[in-house]
């Protein structure tokens, strides 16, 4: 078992990072709202990490990726709530699961529709992200808990410091691990030409769905995060527009680059919540002028993303085992 | 051993016909060489072969097994390969990378490999990488292998593709205008290269080409097709002198 070859950096890069922000976080230095957006700037990257194996690495163009977030999330707090959990260690399987049933409604959903190209495949997921938002809007309809339009209450918080990062840590490396591997070859390979990478071997069909699964398991276990973190869920938080942040981290970052998406992931959520702390309180709605300037500006100083298609050697990720 | 038989193979494209009733057939070992005017139906019959369009009628037998209806990477698994005419290589990967591409589909290793990094990950890997050095060199590529593919020569963005074709060790080749914008000195140098290739790989080959020198040189037989047909068949002797031949090419006043 060979898990971790080639990762001594990024492990030692994750391990310093961790006891920095423990410091933080228990010398009381970071108050408790700042600490709760670091935490999410992980489940950011973590779903943001699944549309970029979708979209970036494979070039399966999907608008829904919010959905499988909140599919994730609804399903953690659902089963967690069934089933009483209030700790960390009923909480793993309550992780998995809501990943995994993320996972295979993006499979359900994949057979048919990945057999669209582009913007084809745009608008079906779109349409798919749209009618996961509804049917959470009428979500207490099927079962009062689930609290319809008027949100998900009561979720304890469970996600902490140890769960969120850690989480992340060990899913990017096996997102790397996949990336570099014959599996991330041939997404890439279906993403310059797919009728080639048929001709030359390559189950498409196949492949291109297990990039679609993976990347909406990944969506899955951000979700069961962010519901363990911020106790309460709203459909909103899980329309359209959330693909959209998303789809902005994956491209910012660079479409094929996971230091991209772990960057950009940072820095969208420091822009946004900064940028709250920032601004006075009557011109906070200036952000949505200043972000789209901001995203216009690194679009073209760097079209292809901060990373492009390149991995940092700072954290020893783009090592071929 | 015949390699490959087409019965009746039809394919229209809304109401025009571009392969019309077509059957040739070809033996083990055999190059066979594919001509025809511009738009005469023969990288539709490579398709066809190849799975990536289907028939609307027609049989295709590779090596006495019915292939119609496969998709394309089964094909690919069963030894059927090809190249293409505007080359189509995998632009963001290195040079290194389209050869082992194939050969990873070929005999890879499961997902719970590739994750925990097994042993055998490793050894897939590293036979891949032994394979992928192999052909590289047969196409003197070896220094260029870290290259990312778009940034080499034309010419060897061409032995490149011909080196990706060969890697999941095929049985029959389907070579689509290999000599594609090259001159007549290149022109030669691509003869012995598929000369070569043929010997060392013991293949069968169909090419597609329209330099007429490369064609006579090194086809055992020649098919002729115009507008969906096959118009003539037979050596590259009988086939130039054939009247048909000469009509599609030039027109019926040369003749």
């Amino acid at each position: 078992m060979n898990f971790l070859t080639g990762a001594k950096r990024f492990l030692l890069s994750s391990l310093l990072v961790y006891l920095f922000l423990k410091i933080f976080f228990i010398s009381g230095l970071f108050s408790e709202y700042v600490q709760q957006i670091i935490l999410l700037a992980f489940i950011v990257i973590l779903t943001s990490l699944g549309l970029n194996v979708i979209y970036g690495y494979t070039g399966q163009f999907s608008l829904g990726h919010a959905g499988f977030y909140g599919i994730g999330a609804y399903t953690a707090a659902y089963l967690g709530t069934v089933f009483q959990v209030e700790g960390l260690l009923g909480f793993w399987p309550i992780l998995f699961l809501g990943g995994a049933v993320a996972g295979l409604l993006g499979y359900i959903i994949g057979v048919p529709i990945l057999k669209l190209r582009d913007d084809f495949l745009a608008i079906a997921t779109l349409g798919f992200g749209i009618l996961i938002r509804v049917l959470l809007d009428n979500s207490d309809k099927v079962s009062e808990l689930l609290g319809g339009s008027r949100g998900f209450i009561g979720i304890p918080k469970i996600v902490n410091l140890e769960t969120a990062f850690w989480v992340m840590v060990f899913l990017i490396l096996v997102t790397r691990n996949l990336i570099f591997s014959r599996f991330g070859l041939f997404w890439q390979c279906i993403k310059d030409d797919e009728l080639a990478a048929g001709v030359f071997g390559i189950n498409t069909a196949g492949l291109k769905l297990m990039a679609f699964t993976y990347g909406c398991f990944l969506a899955g276990i951000g979700g069961a995060l962010y519901a363990y973190l911020y106790t309460f869920l709203h459909p909103s938080n899980f329309d359209f527009l959330k693909s959209i942040d998303f789809l902005i981290i994956v491209i910012v970052g660079g479409m094929g680059s996971i230091t991209g998406t772990l960057y950009a992931g940072l820095l969208w959520v420091a822009v946004i919540e900064g940028l709250r702390i920032v601004l006075p309180a009557q011109m906070l709605e200036l952000r949505w002028v200043f972000i789209p300037i901001l995203l216009i500006g690194v679009m073209m100083w760097k079209p292809l993303g901060l990373l492009s298609r390149k991995e940092s050697n700072l954290l020893g990720l783009g090592e071929r085992g | 051993m015949k390699a490959l038989e087409v019965y009746g193979l039809t394919k229209n494209f809304g109401g025009i016909s571009a392969v019309e009733d077509l059957s040739f057939s070809l033996e083990e070992f055999e190059t066979l060489g594919f001509i025809g005017p511009n738009g005469a139906g023969k990288t539709t019959v490579f398709n066809l072969i190849s799975g990536i369009t289907r028939p609307d009628a027609g049989k295709i037998i590779f090596f006495n097994q019915p292939i119609v209806g496969l998709p394309p990477y089964r094909l690919a698994h069963l030894g059927l390969s090809r190249t293409f005419q505007n080359l189509r290589l995998f632009n963001s990967l290195k040079v290194k990378e389209q050869i082992s591409a194939p050969l990873l589909a070929a005999k890879g290793y499961g997902l719970t490999s590739a994750i925990f990094r097994t042993g055998q990950f490793e050894t897939s890997e590293k036979t891949a990488q032994y394979k992928t050095n192999i052909l590289l060199d047969f196409f003197q590529l070896t220094d260029k292998k870290e290259w990312p593919a778009i940034s080499l020569p034309y010419g060897e963005q061409r032995k490149l593709e011909l080196a990706r074709a060969l890697a999941m060790n095929p049985r029959l080749m389907l070579i689509d205008e290999p000599g594609a914008g090259m001159n007549p000195r290149e022109i030669q140098d691509l003869a012995n290269t598929l000369k070569k290739v043929k010997e060392q790989f013991r293949l069968t080959l169909i090419v597609i080409e329209h330099q007429m020198g490369l064609i006579m040189n090194i086809s055992d037989r020649v098919v002729v097709m115009d507008f969906g047909q096959k118009i003539a068949e037979g050596l590259p002797a009988e086939v130039r002198s054939n009247r048909q031949v000469i009509e599609a090419y030039l027109g019926e006043a040369a003749v």
